[in-house]
């Protein structure tokens, strides 16, 4: 009996290469959709935690809490199996987009409600005796210190976005994940479809992963 | 030029300020000095409303500063202040900090605000570092940025809450250097202060507060020679040795 590894499984492979790529190529554009409606709900929620205003906090706790503290999996399936009977259909992409966005968008309020956090109340403080309103301090003094802090952490959650599109195979998402299973279980050659759909991921979140560390360095020299 | 009339202020169940009333000539140098916890801090801090009075009313050029609209960025612009722990803008060049309020805030152009911030920088001693930022700067670089940042605004107040007490002894007195000359002028200046010398040297009047209260008021000659109260002449049995 061949190995899960034998050779004609790699050249099985090779001749259909196209799914592999047809597959990563959504897994980065779901990536690139999903990192950009994080970011949006992750500025928008994170901000609302730092404000003043009991509701806006009250706000920001309940997505936090509700979306980091349930599974991503029941909650795209919620979107997948759950909406339609709400009469809502999705395509499965809006499905992939729309779950990584708003799980990592909890994650993402939570890195920028820290990095507004971590700047010391004394600049707001400098701001406001200089004439400086609310806003005004935030966008100019505050924010540009609290972006420099979230940076790393920021491109973390990109990295575990990205990996978590692989999700999206238990609902036939079409991204790389699934492809892999598909076409594996129809031909039984799991071996080299797990192993280059593997480092498929690693090219993508390896880079972002070593560019987040190069400037977590960056910043303890500067500091 | 500033009046302070009848404030009070609670932070919770705590009383902090009770009832002061206090009136700042225009160009008075006053100098408030009082044991930690007497409520110096958070008066000055009134003056400029990061603080904002229970009770009680504060005017600033006859402007009612505590009314419910009143014109507090526009009132901000013209009193400066200087904190204990500097608080420059770290990610800003020691220039940028000098010129950001007044470009944004109060629409001077680039040039005019690099060019006065240059000169205050130079007032300071410390013009070759306009492109430095603040951290590479000692602790009585910084605070020496701060005031040329503060200055930089044009005020006509300036609000100096306890700049010496987070320095280096050794730092002390460069500061110190910086606002003596400064007090040479116009500007009214109300300074919260461990300084004693420096009270001596440059207040027309002397605060002392204890338990947020106001117990003595008066000339340095006053103060100093012949308190009338007895928690005032403890504290500076205790300071003045």
């Amino acid at each position: 009996m061949p190995g899960p590894f034998a050779g004609f499984k790699w050249l099985a492979l090779l001749n259909d290469w196209s799914v592999f790529a047809e597959g990563f190529i959504q897994t980065i554009l779901l990536s690139a959709l999903g990192l950009t409606l994080a970011l949006g709900l992750g500025i928008f929620f994170g901000l609302l935690g730092t404000s003043q205003v009991k509701l806006f906090k009250l706000i920001n706790r309940v997505y936090v809490e509700f979306i980091q503290n349930t599974p991503l999996v029941i909650q795209i399936f919620f979107l997948y199996h759950g909406l339609p009977h709400l009469g809502i259909m999705l395509p499965v992409f809006a499905v992939g987009v729309l779950g990584v966005g708003v799980y990592h968008g909890a994650y993402i309020a939570e890195v920028i409600r820290a990095g507004v956090e971590s700047v010391p109340k004394g600049q707001l403080e400098a701001a406001y005796s200089q004439g400086f309103s609310y806003w005004g301090a935030m966008l100019h003094i505050v924010l540009p210190q609290a972006k420099r802090i979230s940076y790393p952490p920021l491109t973390n959650q990109a990295v575990n976005l990205i990996k978590n599109t692989s999700v999206l195979a238990m609902v036939a998402g079409g991204e790389l994940m699934y492809h892999a299973d598909s076409w594996s279980s129809n031909n039984l050659y799991y071996g080299p479809s797990y192993v280059i759909t593997g480092l498929l991921y690693l090219s993508l979140c390896f880079p972002l992963a070593s560019y987040a560390k190069s400037m977590e360095r960056k910043l303890e020299v500067s500091s | 030029m500033i009046k302070v009339q009848g404030v009070n202020k609670f932070f919770g169940p705590l009383h902090v300020l009770k009832d002061i009333n206090l009136n700042v000539g225009s160009g008075e140098k006053v100098v408030v000095i009082g044991p930690s916890g007497s409520g110096k801090s958070t008066l000055i801090r009134c003056m400029n409303l990061l603080e904002t009075p229970s009770t009680g009313q504060i005017m600033i050029d006859n402007i009612d500063i505590t009314a419910p609209k009143a014109p507090i960025t526009k009132m901000r612009e013209s009193v400066a202040m200087v904190f204990q722990q500097f608080n420059l803008y770290p990610h800003k060049t020691v220039l940028e900090n000098l010129t950001l309020a007044p470009t944004l805030i109060k629409k001077i152009s680039r040039e005019e605000a690099s060019e006065s911030g240059l000169s205050f920088l130079e007032r300071v001693g410390l013009k070759e570092k306009a492109d430095a930022y603040p951290a590479q700067l000692s602790g009585g670089q910084q605070q020496r940025v701060a005031i040329a940042r503060a200055l930089n605004m044009r005020p006509t107040v300036m609000l100096f809450d306890e700049p010496t007490s987070a320095l280096d002894p050794e730092m002390i007195q460069e500061v110190l250097d910086v606002m003596v000359d400064l007090a040479k002028e116009g500007i009214t200046m109300v300074v919260v202060t461990h300084e004693m010398g420096f009270a001596r040297q440059v207040a027309d009047q002397v605060i002392f507060m204890d338990e947020g209260k106001i117990l003595e008021k008066g000339s340095p000659e006053h103060f100093f020679t012949n308190p009338e109260h007895d928690r005032t002449k403890l504290f500076l049995s205790r300071i003045l040795r």
